[in-house]
């Protein structure tokens, strides 16, 4: 019976053939490794945000005189809304740093030279759009630091020269932060940036199926735009392994892994926020010190760090620059060495980056920590500036 | 080749084969598929066109700013600094409390006021004041602006944003409406 069935639907779907040319498709048999299983547990993640974003939405309602209440009432008073809460913050934590490791893998085994270029580039706008999901789902947790995150996100944008202030109410759908502003940052969280990730996904997958998974670099080995394509083909058909049931082992198991670490994050940790004993956010009660989650807060922490003189530059032009520099990366370095073994600058430049972040967060705990103590930060910076004034 | 009938072997009657469409340039299905594709490009800007204007009408439009009572001038006493709250002269009914806006009212002597923002000029954190310094401080990143609004240290790259104000009937008026950035001050 079972049989018959699997033929009517196989004669209808061809489902072999499908198999054969997706989870079936034979990859070399070097990516059985430990290092490549990010992909497959950043989808995983995307997949979790959007089960437990669409059973949130049930409940949720974007209004700013309503948001906070009925995320009081998924918290306290919805069946398991606590826990479909917290896992979906806790995915998003996890995705972002999940992504962030294979961004930080596929750099440094060398994947994003020819002929995949394009698949760094769809990578590369998937993890911007990723941090696009996880600021406007800041915002959607109603509570004051969302009601300051937009004043500091409308202040960014009122920097841009000649058309800062349409950018401004663009941003804010009108002239203040308001019923609308909340309305536009939820229809991107769950219509938009998710409808950019779904369709950048299937282009960043149909290109790991046409041009095939990077092979696990070796030292000394090239890349070559006349030679790499055909020696890539060739040694798939030779020693190439279905990558179900062969290789997909190591990605279930990190994916158990994962699945129990974000359960067990969300268990012990609950759901995050919204924050603020008093109520919904209130632009009047101004005794508050808005702070970004954890993935911008070395953005934020830097900014007190910079002369206001580099700030402009530092927030609009450098950024552009750095995407410019990680997009195009293929572009002008697309061949040569591809092991990390050999690219002690590519290694260097992980470390630097994560050191940098590291020490721009740190430097803003330390901050917020004497902050903390009796306002001793305050106090001295008045001093200061008193004697600066006496002096002069 | 003419159009006319031809009789086949059978006797029955066999249509004259069409000319080669590439031929004559313009076949019917290339007519078809160009007025198809027309059609639907007209159909796309009629969609399209309203879409934009929607999405990008907060974009086109400006600030719509209006004259706001803050209170009796008695709320204001000489040589303090005071928090003042109005409410947003454009609302929905379901703003809720984002429609208030504070702003700090500086009352130098009887006729004599300075309104500031609550926003800092660096970027856009709600400004304290305190009393026994005399000065504003924001908590994000530090920034220090003196009394009268002028900038004092950290790294806001000006003074804090004034509003334009009035006395009428024995009312403190300020010119409000939107929210103030280095690209839209007050």
């Amino acid at each position: 019976m079972l049989r018959s069935i699997a033929l009517w639907l196989e004669e209808r779907l061809h489902l072999t053939k499908l198999f054969e040319s997706t989870a079936g498709h034979k990859v070399p048999p070097s990516t059985n490794s430990w290092f490549y299983v990010f992909g497959s547990g950043t989808l995983l993640c995307f997949v979790l945000q959007i089960v437990t974003g669409t059973c949130l939405a049930f409940v949720y309602v974007p209004s700013t005189s309503q948001a906070w209440t009925s995320l009081q009432y998924l918290n306290n008073e919805q069946f398991l809304g606590w826990f479909l809460r917290a896992v979906h913050n806790w995915g998003s934590i996890f995705m972002v740093a999940i992504m962030s490791l294979h961004l930080v893998q596929t750099f440094l085994f060398g994947a994003y030279k020819y002929p995949r270029e394009l698949t760094w580039v769809s990578g590369c706008v998937l993890f911007l759009c990723t941090l696009g999901m996880a600021f406007t789902g800041q915002i959607l947790r109603f509570d004051q630091d969302a009601y300051w995150g937009l004043g500091i996100g409308a202040s960014i944008m009122g920097r841009v020269p000649f058309m800062g202030a349409r950018l401004v109410h663009l941003m804010l759908a009108g002239s203040t932060i308001a019923s609308e502003t909340l309305s536009r940052f939820f229809s991107l969280h769950v219509f938009v940036v998710p409808g950019m990730i779904i369709a950048l996904l299937s282009l960043h997958l149909r290109l790991v199926l046409t041009k095939g998974i990077n092979e696990y670099p070796k030292p000394g080995s090239v890349v070559r735009k006349e030679s790499y394509a055909t020696e890539y083909e060739a040694m798939v058909e030779k020693t190439g392994v279905p990558f179900v049931p062969n290789v997909i082992g190591k990605d279930l198991i990190f994916s158990g892994f994962l699945i129990v670490a974000i359960v067990t994050c969300a268990f012990v940790f609950g759901p995050q926020g919204p924050s603020g004993p008093s109520g919904p956010p209130n632009p009047t009660l101004i005794h508050t010190a808005p702070k970004p989650d954890f993935y911008f807060l070395p953005i934020y922490a830097i900014l007190a760090l910079l002369p206001a003189y580099m700030e402009t530059f530092l927030l609009l032009v450098a950024p552009v620059f750095a995407l410019a520099i990680l997009i195009l990366l293929p572009f002008y370095s697309g061949t040569g060495e591809k092991s990390y073994r050999r690219r002690p600058i590519a290694v260097l430049v992980v470390l630097l980056g994560s050191s940098n972040s590291r020490a721009a967060r740190l430097s803003w705990d330390i901050r917020a920590m004497v902050s903390a103590h009796g306002g001793v930060e305050r106090r001295s910076h008045a001093r200061r500036i008193r004697e600066r004034e006496v002096g002069s | 080749m003419s159009g006319t009938d031809q009789k086949s072997d059978c006797g029955c009657k066999k249509l004259a084969p069409t000319e080669d469409p590439s031929a004559s340039g313009m076949s019917r299905r290339n007519l078809l598929l160009k007025v198809g594709a027309g059609l639907n490009g007209i159909a796309a800007a009629l969609i399209g066109v309203p879409v934009l204007g929607y999405v990008l009408s907060s974009f086109t439009k400006g600030s719509r700013n209006s004259w706001i009572s803050l209170g009796s001038l008695d709320r204001f006493p000489e040589g303090e600094t005071r928090l003042a709250v109005y409410r947003n002269p454009i609302t929905k009914p379901w703003d809720g409390d984002t429609a208030e806006v504070p702003c700090w009212v500086r009352r130098i002597d009887s006729e004599k006021f300075q309104v500031f923002a609550i926003n800092c000029t660096h970027l856009g954190c709600p400004v304290r004041w305190f009393q026994e310094s005399r000065l504003f401080m924001c908590p994000c990143h530090g920034g220090a602006f003196y009394e009268d609004g002028s900038h004092a240290s950290g790294p806001p790259p000006r003074g804090l944003f004034e509003y334009q104000h009035k006395i009428d009937s024995g009312e403190l008026k300020v010119l409000g409406g939107h929210l103030p950035t280095l690209a839209e001050p007050l």
